[in-house]
């Protein structure tokens, strides 16, 4: 290793490639140009999923929703095909046996899933939903407030008749430059007091407009007024982070199938849906954006690679007599070939480098102009390598340099002095 | 200090064998300075090569040295090469992109002489070839004579026990070639052994000693007193 590190050693090298000059910068070009494409790729790959998860920010993506469904199977000297509900001691009760759970909101929707329900302000009407909800929800799904304020401990405790209203079903019940907040509206006919306007921040309520039209109500009230006694509709539970919920749902539907005499191989009665499919699904997406970043890149970069094997290749024909002169002068063959692979690898590492250097400056003029597009609406962020990313490619760097050295080495190696010598 | 005993080197060509060496001869005691005279093709440079450990023999034995040069590995006659011998090129073969200094210097690196050593050494021995002053330039801006001159300090830098220089004068004039003559001249007064190829009469009177070569085999083997190439120069 000492050796490897020699000032003579590197004084050889840099003065036989700088011997060369022109034709050097040239084929160094190559894996320049290799580099440059595969961190470039890798950069824009990163800045998409970085752009993609912006999107998600304030959503937790580590949650499930879970609801009531039909039993099928008969248990405990209980029949099938019978209807349930979920009950607020539920909660209790997953807390209790469940570790890694951060956050368990019980929630009810007016009418069962899928319903809407007609809600009025004055004249106007509207078909709306009607959540029941606690304060945490805004921990676990990203809601913008708009106007006014979010659901609080003390609506919960009181009970108040007060809601929290979707910026999509402003325009549906007020007139225009009505005042919201503070205004009544009716619920089958009971009024609540707004204090609130929201807009769904999720990437999901970006594109579904029926999410900016809701009317959240606190749970107690809901329960109080619309007679839902203590059953909870259905479940929305986030993990603790690094904890997948994925690994906490089986404890949780064993928690919940105790509580309600539900057999324990009966799949049916209880339905699931993870929030984190859809990040699974974007993982994939990355996974693959990377992939095919890596494949190209390392396509060009082969490319490169064989041109300077090639004019490496050209070079030693060419220096067939100097590397004889050399031989006869006593270098060893292993001399012979530590200088050319480390030229080899001193070529393609330089011109990488300076690939990698121009592939990073490139990414920071984009970043520059990503910046002054509203962060919402860019798919991009923060374009950039990591410094594991940087090391991958300096480690394919040092491989395919040595690779390209390889079989010029070889070739100098058989030059025989005598045959490198001979004059006529 | 070289000694070879019945030395056969044939080459094929085509699917015939050409037998260059039919049974060479030849001992060369510490000091001497011979030349190996012979027609184009006489197989000079393929009994010189043999001696530089360049290439090998068929048949018969060679002891450099008193060591055996037999069957050796590239690594090993790389260390001989290195230590024992020193090699002149008719066409110089400096290493084109390296100042004279750094030419000289090769043999010493290779040796893993350090730097500064190296350099020195290198200098003392373009001095002794009267090119100290020249020693940053590059051998596209040395004429002829010069060119073998740097050559030569090249092959003395490794202080080996025997100089091997093929047709050292080929490639000069007269002048030139009695010059170069008289620097080989004075350093085998210094007690080098040296080896020379040539095929020129006048050359040959100079050293001490020729051998004829002909049709692969040793025909005459004369001591004559060498004529001082100061003098026609
Ligand atoms: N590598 C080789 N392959 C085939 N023939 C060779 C080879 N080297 C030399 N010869 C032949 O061997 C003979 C002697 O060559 P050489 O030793 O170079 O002669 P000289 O130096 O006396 O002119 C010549 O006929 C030459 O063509
Ligand atoms: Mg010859």
């Amino acid at each position: 290793m000492n050796r490897l590190f020699n000032k003579d050693l590197w004084d050889e090298i840099i003065e036989s490639i700088s011997s060369n000059g022109f034709r050097t910068i040239i084929t160094a070009f190559g894996v320049f140009w290799g580099i440059f494409i595969l961190v470039l790729l890798l950069c824009a790959s990163n800045g998409f999923q970085n752009g993609i998860k912006g999107q998600f920010e304030g959503t937790s993506s580590n949650s499930i929703f879970i609801w009531t469904q039909g039993i099928s199977k008969a248990y405990n000297g209980k029949p099938k095909n019978r209807w349930y509900n979920f009950k607020l001691k539920d909660v209790q009760a997953i807390e209790q046996n469940v570790p890694g759970l951060k956050t368990i909101s019980p929630r009810n929707r007016l009418g069962g899933w899928g319903s809407s329900t007609i809600i009025s302000h004055e004249e106007n009407n509207a078909s709306l939903t009607v959540e029941a909800d606690f304060p945490e929800l805004i921990t676990q799904w990203a809601m913008d407030i708009q106007k006014g304020r979010y659901l609080n401990q003390s609506d919960i405790d009181l009970k108040r008749k007060i809601c929290i209203i979707g910026y999509g079903a402003v325009d549906d019940l007020f007139k225009k430059n009505e005042e919201v907040i503070g205004s009544y509206i009716k619920i089958q006919g009971v009024s609540f007091k707004v204090v609130g306007v929201y807009k769904d921040a999720t990437m999901i309520g970006k594109r579904n407009f029926d999410l900016q039209k809701k009317i959240f109500v606190p749970f107690t009230t809901f329960s109080q007024v619309f007679n839902y006694g203590d059953r909870v509709g259905y479940f929305f539970i986030t993990g603790e982070d690094g904890i997948p919920i994925k690994e906490s749902k089986d404890k949780i539907l064993e928690v919940l199938k105790k509580q309600h005499d539900i057999h324990p191989d009966d799949d049916r009665a209880i339905g699931t849906n993870g929030f984190y499919k859809a990040f699974e699904k974007f993982e994939m997406l990355f996974l693959a954006l990377k992939s095919v970043s890596y494949f190209v890149g390392i396509l060009i970069l082969g490319s490169g690679v064989i041109g300077i094997s090639n004019i490496m290749l050209i070079v030693i024909k060419e220096r067939t007599k100097e590397i004889g002169v050399r031989r006869a002068l006593g270098a060893k063959p292993s001399a012979i070939r530590k200088q050319i692979l480390l030229e080899s690898l001193f070529l393609t590492l330089t011109s990488g480098m300076a690939g990698i250097a121009f592939a990073a400056f490139i990414a920071f003029l984009a970043n520059i102009m990503i910046d002054k597009i509203p962060k919402q609406d860019a798919l991009l962020s923060n374009v950039s390598v990591d410094l594991p990313t940087v090391g991958i490619a300096l480690l394919i760097l040092v491989i395919s340099g040595l690779f390209a050295g390889l079989i010029p080495a070889q070739t100098a190696l058989k030059i025989k002095p005598i045959e490198a010598l001979r004059t006529d | 200090m070289i000694e070879i005993t019945d030395l056969h080197k044939s080459y094929p060509v085509g699917n015939r064998k050409l037998h260059v060496l039919k049974g060479i001869n030849f001992s060369a005691q510490e000091g001497e300075l011979i030349s190996i005279m012979g027609s184009s093709g006489s197989g000079k440079s393929t009994f010189l090569n043999i001696l530089g450990i360049l290439d090998e023999g068929d048949e018969g034995k060679y002891l450099l040295d008193n060591t055996p040069i037999k069957n050796l590995s590239e690594k090993v006659a790389a260390n001989y090469r290195n230590q024992f011998l020193g090699f002149i090129f008719q066409s110089f073969n400096l290493i084109n992109y390296k100042t004279a200094l750094d030419n000289v210097a090769l043999p010493l690196y290779y040796q893993g002489v350090n730097r500064k050593e190296r350099l020195e050494k290198s200098l003392f021995y373009l001095e002794k070839v009267g090119l100290a002053d020249w020693a940053d330039h590059l051998p596209s801006e040395l004429s002829g004579g010069q060119k073998q001159r740097v050559a030569i300090a090249r092959a003395l830098a490794s202080d080996p026990k025997v100089l091997l220089a093929d047709e050292p004068t080929g490639a000069l004039d007269t002048k030139t070639s009695y010059e170069v003559m008289d620097l080989i001249q004075q350093i085998n007064d210094e007690g080098k052994t040296i080896l020379i190829v040539t095929h020129e009469p006048d050359i040959a009177k100079m050293t001490k000693r020729i051998v004829h070569l002909k049709d692969g085999l040793i025909i005459k083997d004369e001591r004559i007193e060498p004529v001082k190439a100061m003098a026609n120069v």
